[in-house]
């Protein structure tokens, strides 16, 4: 009884040599990846226009635009949950920071501020009732998703008296704003814009986080099995909250976008984008029941989009059909992604 | 003293010391170290006098007493409802109790939270296992706990160091997997939880209850759980081993604590009971009986029916009362 069992040996003959294939196809992000480059080759082929660079820019901008709030939502998904009211809160954050300076005539840095704070606020919100309750975050955040819209709609009119807010160009900090919000670069003779920019360092720094720091971890934990990460001691009510919050930042920087790209706000936008960011996180393999996706993911699924959009427009075809092909996009990359998960994980 | 100073010599000396499943661990030598800051007396590292706990109107648990010993096993036996789960959230922190006391090296404590008690030295491992299915082992081994390098923004996971203290440590244990980059929920129940008990071994548990371990495994893989007790009691933990069966209690079990609808209805030493007294105490030789008719009445099942009374014939003598 001394020993009770023999140690295991060095090498262990299980464990078969995995192919880099097969390692590359047990990525979350592999059947998104796959839907982008055949989406690209066919737009390369129907519309020569689309390998233009500056026809290049712009799909990049188009995707930006849905796939910074995408990094937030796709984290938030891995995490577990929904955030129905994300697309409208883009709005309410350029609202804030717009109605602010001009209500008060202040610098508009002050106004881009207090929306950072109304927008991390509102994440807190979302996800302080939801830890609350317990009530589902699709029933939480639904209920937010109409509240903003309302406010959005009526605080508008209220202070402004219209339905878009007053032009803020002429104001103090406005071309400063604008410059890192909504700012053109020319680089090779192609103009790219500066949220193509936001993104890609966003992407960057949350694939870093969710893969190789203590809170990435803890992300994954409570949205494979909330209880058991409470056992263990993750904090599970702040990690949530958390990503509410985060995506409640990713809002803040393109509702500032929106501002300072144009000077003006209308405020009914943003119904119905909510849908574009999750569908942008689960064609890029983020699961609906949480646990499982990447940052990245959810970056190839909003070029998808990116691609999808502006395609359609340089293949001169009626931009009707855009709604048809992103559902269509959506069910192939999700059937892609299972059997491809299946087939590497039965290796 | 609080149980975070529990000496870890007593360990590393135990890890040595004979390992056989009988009761040759000397409690002298075993608690020689181990005193009460006040009265310089051996002491248990964990003993419940008398402890009740009732919610609202409903009497869960009432008068238990029983102690818990590094590198020793105390099985807690009893049926669905008899009160178990009652008392091992109590000693694991998630509820406290309302009656009698509860001390951890001598010292009386109510834990409050999951936390404190992991900070005192006791982890639970729990039916559900507490581990994340979708997460490599080596992530879900080193949860809530990561190891971490650099500093300020640029802090993050150490995960080399993780994977190789992952392998480790289940090496030690005797666990024999595969490889640490496996989701954990591929790995078979017996297998999982090693992973979890090798876990609260590595992160310095003193004492480990494990609440019914085998109550969903089969024969074989429920000997192999049993076998990683015996690793953790040589270890020198102090083990908790709740079951409802006997039969998986009395071979590593050093003593008995049977409940019955939220009462103590006897806590032996090993060297007072045999495994027949014990069967019998849990099932109760009269409900056993009665079983047994019942079953032959019903006429479809006359080996099982055989079986019990043979059983019932051989232990209604050995009851107590």
């Amino acid at each position: 009884m001394t020993t009770l069992l023999k140690p295991p040996p060095a090498l262990d003959e299980r464990v078969g040599k995995r192919g880099m294939v097969s390692n590359l196809l047990g990525r979350p992000e592999i059947g998104a990846l796959v839907g982008a480059i055949v989406l690209f080759i066919f737009f390369s082929i129907v519309a020569p226009v689309f390998l233009q660079a500056n026809s290049f820019a712009t799909v990049l901008y188009g995707s930006s635009t849905i796939g910074i709030m995408a990094v937030g939502v796709a984290l938030l998904m891995i995490g577990g949950e929904f955030d129905l009211s994300a697309g409208v809160a883009v709005i309410s954050s350029a609202l804030t920071a717009s109605l602010f300076s001009w209500y008060f005539s202040v610098n508009v840095w002050v106004g881009v501020g207090l929306a950072l704070v109304v927008s991390l606020a509102i994440g807190f919100v979302n996800g302080w009732i939801l830890m609350k309750t317990k009530l589902p975050s699709f029933i939480v955040t639904l209920a937010t998703f109409l509240m903003l819209t309302g406010l959005n709609l009526a605080l508008t009119r209220l202070i402004g008296g219209s339905v878009a807010t007053p032009s803020i160009a002429t104001m103090d900090g406005f071309a400063s704003a604008q410059a890192v919000f909504a700012n053109d670069f020319t680089i090779a003779g192609v103009d790219l814009k500066s949220p193509v920019f936001i993104w890609i360092i966003l992407v960057a720094i949350t694939s870093w986080l969710l893969l190789r720091t203590r809170v990435g971890n803890w992300i994954f934990a409570v949205g494979g099995d909330e209880n058991a990460a409470r056992a263990v001691g993750v904090p599970v009510k702040w990690t949530k909250i958390g990503l509410f919050m985060g995506v409640g930042f990713c809002g803040w920087v393109l509702g500032m976008h929106n501002l300072f790209a144009f000077d003006a706000v209308q405020s009914g936008e943003g119904i119905g984008n909510e849908f574009l960011y999750i569908i942008a996180a689960v064609i890029g393999g983020c699961l609906l029941t949480g646990g499982y996706g990447s940052a990245i993911g959810g970056a190839i699924g909003a070029f998808i989009f990116g691609m999808a959009n502006k395609g359609i427009v340089y293949a001169q075809w009626n931009p009707d059909w855009f709604k048809f092909f992103l559902g269509l996009m959506l069910l192939l990359a999700t059937i892609v992604n299972l059997i491809v998960k299946r087939r590497a994980d039965s290796k | 003293m609080t149980a975070n100073d529990m000496t870890s010599n007593e360990t590393a000396k135990h890890a040595a010391g004979p390992t056989g499943t009988g009761p040759t661990i000397d409690q002298e030598t075993l608690l020689q170290n181990e005193t009460d800051p006040l009265t310089h007396t051996p002491v248990h590292l964990m003993e419940l006098e008398g402890v009740g706990k009732h919610y609202g109107n409903i009497i869960a648990l009432t008068e238990v007493t029983m102690a818990v010993d590094m590198g020793r096993v105390t099985c807690v036996l009893g049926d669905n409802g008899a009160g178990k789960s009652t008392l091992i959230k109590i000693i694991a922190g998630l509820h406290q109790h309302d009656e009698g006391t509860f001390k951890i090296m001598g010292q009386e404590r109510k834990l409050t939270s999951p936390r404190e008690a992991l900070d005192s030295g006791i982890a639970a491992v729990y039916q559900d296992l507490a581990v994340v299915g979708l997460m490599p082992i080596w992530r879900n081994f080193f949860l809530g706990s990561e190891i971490t390098t650099g500093r300020g923004p640029f802090r993050r996971l150490d995960v080399k160091a993780m994977k190789e203290i992952t392998k480790n440590e289940l090496a030690d244990m005797g666990i024999d997997l595969r490889d640490v980059e496996q989701p954990i929920g591929q790995l078979s129940g017996g297998e999982r939880q090693c992973v979890a008990i090798a876990r609260a071994v590595h992160f310095g548990a003193k004492a480990l209850i494990l609440d019914e371990p085998t109550a969903a495994l089969g024969v074989k893989q429920s000997g192999v759980v049993l076998r990683y007790i015996l690793q953790a009691r040589d270890r020198g933990l102090g083990v908790i081993f709740i079951t409802h069966n006997p039969h998986h209690a009395f071979p590593v079990g050093d003593r008995f604590l049977l409940l019955k609808r939220g009462k103590s209805i006897g806590y032996y030493d090993k060297k007072d009971i045999t495994l027949d007294e014990l069967t019998a105490q849990m099932a109760g030789g009269a409900e056993l009986a009665e079983l047994a008719h019942e079953l032959e009445a019903l006429g479809s099942h006359g080996d099982l029916a055989q079986e019990l009374e043979a059983e019932v014939a051989e232990t209604a003598g050995q009851l107590p009362h």
